[in-house]
């Protein structure tokens, strides 16, 4: 069973299915001994199942994985564990009401009782080993996002993993955070470990990566030395076939000023200010971007202009087109429903969009009603129109489905939100709200929707645009407005700025540090 | 590693989609393996279950007596079945079946045992009605305003209601309501006149819990309330982003729940006991879950499953006095069927992958 | 005066005994991210199985040992409870059916699994199903040397039966565990957060399968407390009646900590009791029966109107972990 020792990892020809889904087929994948491998491709090409294979959490269907040379089945996380393979999830697996310290020695074997004194020390030197940061006693609830991360990783270090696999690890880091991350991955690298770094933000690959291996459509497509290779190679390897990713950004002139928003502030349940003294106003033609480290108020923001979340202050002004007179409209305190009736058509399709915006065990009639069933006179509800819609949104967005009476929660992701989206542009809005409208999309799919977005900013709406991947904001939108703990800390032209000029502005407001720990 | 390794035996992959007569041959299985284990049961107490089976439809079915008993049985079971539907279908867990029951009679009682020498009868029925009905759905909206505004749990709630209205109806038997010239703590009875009209051997509730079948199927598929209630058991969130108050759902949705469990309440007053005792509500309100469950909501197919369970209750009796096995044999046996369906639904959802199958799954594509 | 409020905390004590232990049961549970609302069910499967176990053991020997006696009832009834927590642990991790309505279930069938057994088992007997002399005695009071003898004091803290000091020694272990041991702590993991534990290498169905069988069968034996002291070994017809569902709830008062269950225990263990010592004129007895009921709406409504996050019900609780889900 000896293979080349060279490599930490060694996958051969796996496949993993999901009933018909075919997540993994035919892969291999080499990771070389003291290297850091991008693993690249795009969302749903079956990059971080692959890694769950390798962690334990999945196990495939068929195929061989050695590790050091070594054959081994990983059945569990602990067998993970075991032959040195470590993951950090892209969505933090940490208990939110334990310290940093009880997270990281969760699950390993030991004495009787964990005794937390011990723990806490080793953490400490582990810490300063690497050149993290971190209060071992604090509970995951009250920490940063970037906390939660050094925790993460630490925990993996913990168990003396010396290969590491982060997925995604940038996505929720501020452009300085992730040059401090790369510094210690580097580091990490000095000290003989061999990283995994899944992503699909091709300029990290290049700027962190030794080697780049590239999944699509979840096959293997082949592996480069990242020196050898640029920008445009790369990406006709994700994609398929040469693609411009370029986002188009069409020149409209601004329209009339749609909604404006003066000195709104939110408290959240534990009295803390979520939303503190917001101004800013949309235009009608434009897109604004609003960029933010996940938590800094974005989706109270768009609830509340919605009329789902309560304001303790502050005033939310619409102009709605249809409106002749061209009187603003005080719309805070009023609940979605008082919004409609007063015959102002504000669409939203919000971050959660199979737990807010639709409802993944109805069909799709029944999801194109949920705004719109009111209207209608009477006691019963009418499912023909609706009905009549439904096919009118698959057509148009190409949305594939088995047909209208198909539950939502069985189409693929990009297309659930394009069943949100297609509703919620079908009720001709003049302000259209979006959180995150291609997370977890793949490139076709995301372009799809830049497209759909820039149709709506022909047509005069005002667009904002919550987004997290602050290229692609700067790309698509007019302007970005900037958000830092609840606060804005500006609103720039992106086309006069550059992304770390932004990335500050995600964690300063006026020059101050903002204490983003609440 | 040289560490044992064994690959799994089997895993479970989600079924894409299943036909509806796959999912019922699941659930017919499921059903006799139900009655087979109720079977061995019966067997291990030394009787022949064959035989048992057979007293128990007997004594269901077997004569006009046992049938008219038999609907008395269903007929409230139905009604509360789908009064507890309304609030299970927004994931309310409405378990206070059993104290809607008491305090719609109780309250029907309070007319129909002081007011009866002052009305006629038509217009004190619907009184008894009316007031039954209200006190049922006041009952439950208490609840249903704590779980709107605090996020009270509902479960517990329902249920401690159930425990104070059993001890409000012994404190009227002992105390206030107590008949007159009774040795032991009894209400007196509803007057012969007042009592609820038969039709076709049975009071008139089981045609009116058939109407209820009817209405409650229009009204959660076919109008907006009904939709309202789907989108609130599903999210609360997206009814809220929708324009739903669901608080205003809750509330109206559990004060119909209450209403027709109050109904209920009347009903067994006016149409079957006369009086009102501890006894009253007598477990319906819980067995009215399982029916519920069972039923998957369907109000038509509550009537099946109401049916059913009363057959199952009333053979119970049967051979309570024929096999002298005793008549909480009931329970357990719906207890042993509810088992076997909860369960059965699993496959019906999933398929488990064998170890060699995977193999032949892997050659199948490219 | 005193002397009431004594016998009044003594009573409470006694009453209180089997809520803890269907509230520790259902605790243990809970942290496993299973609400079982069972417990109930599993009482009743408890009480009828120990004194069945008490009463065919003095059966079948001549001479019985109250000691021998009551240990089987506890292992008896600790396992009735248990195979109950494995049907509902069956139907909810492996087969996934929604944990609201399968606890339901298992009061339903526990409930006629009880008053069926017990009238069955007094049919063949005879009228009714009791223990003998011996087994009562080992139910009864016990008397510490020295201890019991300290006035007052000794009365109000030495001289229950063995039960409770059981119950309250299970609460201290238990307290314990969760917040010092190794077990504890992954296991708190599991009701919190599945996916992280099992990421970290935990197994959870086992954890769980564990923490709820072993949860169910110390529901069991506080069932087994009400057929074995409550109504001093003799079957009474829905003896259970309702103690489980106020367990329930106390699991909520407690704030899902075992040592704080002691103190809420005894606090509704007088509420059960107290019409038999606090009389106030023009108040019936049925109005103090409703106490214990009207308090748990009361503390169940101020509870939930302050949420906590650190003392609350196990995040997962109530929804089922499927890993390969997507």
């Amino acid at each position: 069973m000896k293979e080349q020792v060279d490599y930490a990892i060694k996958m051969r020809d796996i496949k993993k299915t999901f009933g018909k889904v075919v997540a993994n087929n035919h892969v291999n994948l080499e990771l070389k001994k003291g290297e850091i491998l991008a693993l690249l491709g795009e969302n749903g090409s079956g990059k971080t199942t692959l890694m769950n294979m390798l962690s334990g959490i999945y196990f495939p269907d068929h195929g061989e994985i050695y590790v050091h040379g070594q054959s081994v089945k990983i059945l569990s996380p602990r067998d993970a564990f075991q032959v040195g393979i470590g993951m950090v999830h892209q969505h933090f697996k940490l208990v939110d009401v334990f310290t940093a310290a009880e997270n990281i020695a969760l699950g390993l074997d030991g004495k009787v009782t964990v005794n937390r004194k011990e723990v806490n020390q080793s953490v400490r030197e582990l810490a300063t080993k690497y050149g993290f940061d971190i209060d071992p006693t604090k509970k995951v609830y009250q920490m940063a996002v970037s906390e939660k991360q050094t925790v993460e990783i630490l925990k993996v270090l913990y168990r003396g993993a010396d290969v590491l696999i982060l997925d995604e690890p940038t996505a929720v880091l501020t452009p300085q955070e992730t040059e401090k991350l790369f510094a210690v991955l580097k580091n990490m690298k000095k000290a003989g470990k061999s990283i995994i770094i899944i992503t699909h933000k091709l300029h990290e690959v290049l700027s962190i990566s030794d080697r780049v291996a590239i999944l699509r459509k979840g096959e293997y497509i082949g592996a480069v030395n990242t020196k050898e290779t640029n920008q445009d190679q790369l990406t006709e390897m994700m994609v398929g076939h040469p693609i411009s990713l370029e986002i188009e950004r069409p020149k409209v002139k601004r329209g009339p000023e749609r909604i404006s928003v003066v000195d709104l502030t939110c408290k959240n349940q534990d009295g803390i200010k979520v939303l503190n003294n917001v101004s800013f106003s949309a235009y009608g033609g434009e897109i604004l971007g609003v960029a933010g480290i996940a938590g800094s108020g974005q989706k109270e923001l768009c609830e509340t202009i919605a009329g789902l979340y309560p304001a303790i202050g502050g005033a939310v002004l619409y102009k709605d087109k249809n409106n002749k007179d061209n009187i603003k409209e005080e719309i805070l305190g009023l609940n979605p429903d008082e919004i409609s009736r007063k015959g102002i058509s504000m669409a939203f399709v919000p971050e959660d969009r199979l737990g807010m915006g639709l409802i993944a065990n109805m069909d799709m009639t029944d999801n194109i009603m949920l705004r719109s069933y009111k209207k209608r006179k009477g006691i019963f509800v009418d499912r023909k129109k609706p009905k009549e819609l439904a096919k009118k949104i698959i057509s148009e967005l190409e949305i594939a489905t088995p047909g209208a009476d198909t539950p939502v929660g069985r189409l693929s992701g990009g297309n659930v939100q394009k069943v949100l989206l297609g509703r919620e542009i079908a009720s001709a809005p003049s302000v259209l709200i979006v959180a995150y409208p291609v997370r977890g999309l793949d490139i076709n799919s995301s372009y799809r929707i830049y497209d759909l977005l820039n149709e709506q900013k022909k047509k005069g709406v005002a667009v904002i645009f919550i987004g997290e991947d602050l290229d692609v904001l700067m790309e698509v939108s007019d302007r970005v407005m900037v958000m830092c703990g609840g606060k804005i800390s500006g609103i720039v032209d992106p086309k006069e700025v550059t992304k770390e000029d932004i990335g500050l502005m995600m964690i300063h407001v006026d020059g101050q540090e903002e204490d983003r720990h609440e | 590693m040289n560490k044992k390794y064994k690959e799994p035996l089997f895993h479970m992959v989600k079924r894409d989609t299943i036909s509806q007569k796959e999912a019922w041959r699941i659930r017919i299985i499921a059903f006799i393996l139900s009655l087979v284990v109720g079977g061995l049961m019966i067997l291990t107490l030394g009787h022949n279950p064959f035989k048992v089976y057979q007293a128990m439809v007997v004594g269901a079915w077997g004569s006009k007596t046992v049938i008219y008993e038999t609907i008395k049985i269903a007929t409230p079971l139905l009604i509360t079945a789908i009064g507890i539907s309304f609030a299970f279908k927004m994931r309310f867990w409405n378990i206070g079946g059993e104290g809607q029951i008491l305090v719609g009679a109780v309250a029907a009682g309070y007319f129909g045992l002081y007011t009866a020498h002052i009305f006629p009868k038509v217009p004190l029925v619907f009184l008894m009605l009316v007031s039954g009905m209200l006190a049922g759905g006041l009952y439950a909206v208490l609840p249903a305003i704590c779980k709107a505004k605090w996020g009270t749990n509902e479960t517990l709630f329902t249920l401690m209601l159930n425990y104070i209205a059993l001890a409000f109806v012994k404190y009227l038997m002992n105390g206030p309501w107590k008949a007159k010239g009774s040795s032991y703590p009894k209400i007196g009875m509803l007057a012969k006149g007042a009592r609820l009209h038969k039709v076709l051997g049975v009071h008139w509730g089981w045609i009116l819990a058939l109407v209820i079948v009817v209405i409650s199927y229009i009204y959660f598929s076919k109008t907006k309330h009904g939709y309202e209630i789907s989108v609130v058991g599903e999210s609360n969130d997206t009814a809220r982003y929708a324009g739903i108050s669901v608080k205003k759902v809750f509330i109206r949705t559990m004060f119909i729940s209450g209403a027709l469990c109050g109904l209920v309440g009347m009903l067994q007053f006016a149409g079957a006991d006369y009086t009102i005792t501890e006894g009253t509500a007598g477990g319906i309100g819980f067995t009215a879950i399982t029916v519920a469950w069972l039923a998957k909501m369907n109000p038509y197919a509550m009537l099946v499953v109401s049916v059913f369970i009363a057959m199952l209750e009333r053979g119970a009796n049967t051979i309570q006095t024929n096999f002298k096995i005793p008549a909480s044999a009931a329970d357990l046996l719906i207890g042993i069927i509810l088992f076997f369906m909860l369960g059965c639904e699993f496959f019906t959802t999933y398929r488990l992958i064998f170890r060699e199958k995977e193999e032949q799954h892997a050659s199948y594509i490219k | 005066m005193l002397h009431t409020l004594n016998s009044l905390f003594i009573a409470a004590v006694l009453a209180g005994t089997p809520l803890l232990l269907g509230a520790l049961g259902e605790i243990l549970t809970e942290k496993s991210g299973n609400l079982n609302l069972g417990v109930e069910g599993m009482m009743f499967m408890g009480a009828i199985t120990g004194l069945a176990g008490s009463y065919y053991y003095e059966q079948a020997v001549g001479t019985p040992n109250g000691v021998v006696s009551a240990f089987i009832a506890l292992v008896v009834s600790f396992l009735a409870g248990s195979i109950g927590a494995l049907i509902y642990s069956f139907l909810t991790i492996t087969l996934r059916a929604n944990q609201n309505v399968t606890g339901l279930t298992l009061t339903i069938f526990g409930t006629g699994f009880g008053n069926f057994l017990g009238e069955y088992i007094g049919q063949k007997t005879g009228g009714y199903v009791a223990v003998g002399e011996k087994t009562k005695e080992a139910f009864s009071s016990v008397h510490i040397p020295f201890l019991s003898d300290i006035p007052v004091v000794g009365k109000l803290l030495f001289q229950y039966n063995w039960m409770v000091y059981f119950a309250i020694a299970l609460a201290i272990v238990m307290t314990w565990f969760l917040k010092k041991s190794r077990v504890g702590l992954n296991l708190r993991a599991v009701g919190e957060d599945p996916a992280t534990a099992d990421a970290a290498g935990i197994n959870i169905r086992r954890y769980k399968y564990f923490a709820t069988l072993i949860g169910g069968g110390i529901c069991g034996i506080g069932g087994m407390y009400m057929s074995m002291v409550t109504t001093s070994g003799v079957w009474v017809h829905n003896c259970v009646s309702g103690y489980g569902w106020l367990a329930v709830a106390l699991v909520i008062f407690a704030t899902w900590s075992p040592a704080r269950g002691i103190l809420v225990a005894i606090v509704f263990g007088g509420l059960t009791i107290m019409r038999m010592y606090i009389n106030i004129k023009g108040i019936p007895a049925q109005i103090y029966d409703m106490l214990p009921y009207v308090a748990t709406i009361i503390v169940l409504v101020m509870t939930s109107m302050r949420q906590s996050k650190e003392h609350a019900q196990p995040k997962s609780c109530g929804t089922n972990y499927f890993r390969e889900e997507r």
